[in-house]
């Protein structure tokens, strides 16, 4: 992937991207043919301040894959992020009309079970949120809130959910510590690990490595890699960089726009649209 | 200019280290002078009559133990309806409220907080005491808990007013946390906000009961200022005499360095050192609670 975009780059720069046309060939756009875990329908969002965040969005997120959600900040990747929970429930939405459907339901329809939404669809957030348990404790309180109450089973939960984010090696001898005491990079995979011990079907990450060192980053990013064998990941990336290296498949959002909805091989090397490519090449961002 | 900025310099340290000193001048003096004006009574009472149960100082029966008593009963009753209710409240401006609703009621329960205890006495006393008689059929409407009623109406702003700001200061992150793993908004409440904000909720009830300790004009005019020792919580329906009341009410008629007037100061260094030990114990609390933080986070 760094070498797609260290071509792409370059190709920014030279302004001749013929070899790449015919390269894009041979990765023809895949995405029709793929299970689709999520169909967004016509989705437009306003908040109560008057901006509109999302303007007519259609996309449909593939099973089993990692999607990555690009562009500058302010583009509504996060608002739409929040949308396929329903996190943007208790934000000032003057209005949210279309559709998202997972797996066929439509997820907007006011008779949703948010809740039992929620658990289906898990978020790890920017910033580390531990809450103010110990490192078991924050593990099994989704489950703990889900109504499991097994101690065999919420101790499996606990060390599958860490092995599978990185973080089983660094913490097993110590699970009933504050998990304030982890550092930052640990934190967040503890987030990860929370996320995924409610078993979701899909997960949600908005920049989950905006705060972390390259090692932290590379750790999350390998877990990612592992965790896309069983969930359907929309990665909001925090920068184009991590973006090249994370995705199957890339939508790039422009002020409220879906301007380009490509496999990510292609995107960063051979994007169709000008805006695309200027923002890839970092002529602007 | 140099010179003069330098003379001004010193005159603002000067100042400010003055007002500082002050606080803590004026704390020390005004317990000295409890000292030496409550101190006498432990020579001129015995022990055993100060902490009897009868108070009646026209014969020369100094038991403080009903005015305690009374005090204890009134602030406890007064707690039990403030505290639920105010942290309620403040739950509901934080956390439920839709912000027009918060940004109303807020400056509204702030203002009650302003408002003259004399008032609530009076409100106590033609409305609240009369229909506490009728309705629970007493032989008098002026009792502990009318007292306890009122005062906890007295603590409720204080209450409402810094439990919120804490809430209102959890970030909203924690919050998002907590339902993007599945909790309801109540659950979300009860296991994260609320234990996020603990130390300020908590310096809200203290305050809050400090206050309703303290509290004299309202208690002196609907508690029924009758002496007489409270055993349970269930005197609440009879009349109770507080610390305060009888400090504020005798003291007009006492003689100057009689053993009465020593022994309304010794009520006075009591109720001293009860707001101390709540105010030590609080802060004991709160700081041990961060000092735990402060490990962990090290």
């Amino acid at each position: 992937m760094r070498w797609h975009l260290w071509f792409a780059l370059g190709r920014g720069r030279n302004g001749s991207g013929n070899y790449y046309h015919c390269r894009a060939q041979h990765v023809a756009p895949t995405i029709k043919k793929m299970k689709n875990k999520i169909v967004i329908e016509n989705l437009t969002l306003q908040y109560a301040d008057g901006k509109e965040a999302l303007t007519d969005i259609n996309l449909d997120i593939p099973a089993n894959a990692t999607t990555v959600l690009f562009g500058p900040a302010g583009g509504g990747k996060s608002s739409l992020l929040r949308s396929l929970n329903r996190l943007n429930d208790l934000a000032d939405v003057e209005s949210i009309t279309g559709k998202i459907f997972l797996d066929g339901e439509n997820i907007l329809d006011p008779k949703t079970d948010v809740i039992a939404l929620r658990r289906k669809v898990g978020m790890v957030f920017a910033r580390p949120v531990v809450l103010p348990f110990s490192i078991r404790g924050n593990l099994t309180y989704g489950l703990e809130l889900a109504g499991e109450k097994r101690k065999s089973r919420l101790d499996e939960a606990v060390e599958s959910s860490l092995k599978l984010a990185a973080l089983w090696d660094e913490v097993h001898d110590r699970l009933d510590d504050p998990a304030i005491a982890l550092s930052g990079g640990q934190q967040q995979r503890l987030c990860l690990a929370r996320s995924i011990a409610l078993e979701p079907e899909v997960l949600l990450l908005d920049e989950p490595t905006s705060g972390l060192d390259p090692i932290s980053t590379a750790k999350v990013e390998n877990a990612l890699v592992e965790l896309k064998k069983e969930y359907t990941v929309i990665l909001v990336p925090h920068s184009v960089q991590q973006a090249a290296r994370t995705s199957d498949y890339a939508a790039f959002f422009l002020q409220g726009k879906l301007i380009e909805y490509m496999p990510g091989t292609e995107i960063f090397t051979n994007p169709k649209r000008q805006r695309t490519e200027d923002y890839v090449t970092g002529r602007f961002g | 200019m140099q010179k003069d900025l330098n003379w001004q310099e010193y005159v603002i340290t000067r100042l400010i280290k003055f007002s500082g000193y002050s606080a803590v001048i004026f704390v020390v003096m005004i317990f000295f002078f409890l000292l030496k004006e409550g101190l006498p009574t432990l020579s001129e009472v015995p022990l055993g009559d100060l902490f009897a149960t009868r108070w009646y100082p026209i014969e020369s029966y100094y038991g403080i133990l009903p005015l305690i008593s009374g005090s204890i009963l009134v602030t406890i009753g007064a707690a039990i309806i403030a505290v639920p209710f105010g942290v309620g409240v403040a739950i509901y401006l934080s956390e439920i409220a839709p912000r027009w609703v918060r940004d109303m009621l807020k400056p509204l329960v702030e203002l009650l907080g302003g408002l003259p205890s004399v008032v609530l006495g009076f409100l106590g006393m033609l409305i609240l005491s009369p229909a506490l008689r009728v309705i629970l059929n007493l032989p008098t409407g002026l009792t502990a808990l009318t007292g306890a009623l009122l005062l906890g109406g007295i603590a409720i702003p204080t209450i409402v007013s810094i439990s919120e700001d804490a809430l209102d200061a959890v970030p909203k992150s924690y919050r998002d946390a907590a339902l993007a793993l599945g909790a309801t908004r109540w659950q979300t409440i009860w296991k994260v906000t609320l234990p996020a904000a603990r130390s300020g909720v908590l310096t809200a009830v203290m305050l809050g009961v400090g206050r309703s300790i303290g509290e004299t004009m309202t208690v002196m005019m609907v508690t029924g200022n009758a002496p007489i020792l409270a055993n349970s919580l269930t005197d609440l329906l009879s009349p109770v005499r507080t610390m305060t009341a009888t400090i504020a009410a005798e003291m007009g008629e006492v003689a100057n360095g009689s053993t009465h007037y020593h022994v309304l100061f010794f009520i006075g260094l009591v109720l001293f050192l009860i707001s101390l030990i709540v105010n030590v114990t609080a802060s004991a609390v709160v700081f041990r609670q961060r000092k735990k933080a402060e490990r962990v986070l090290s």
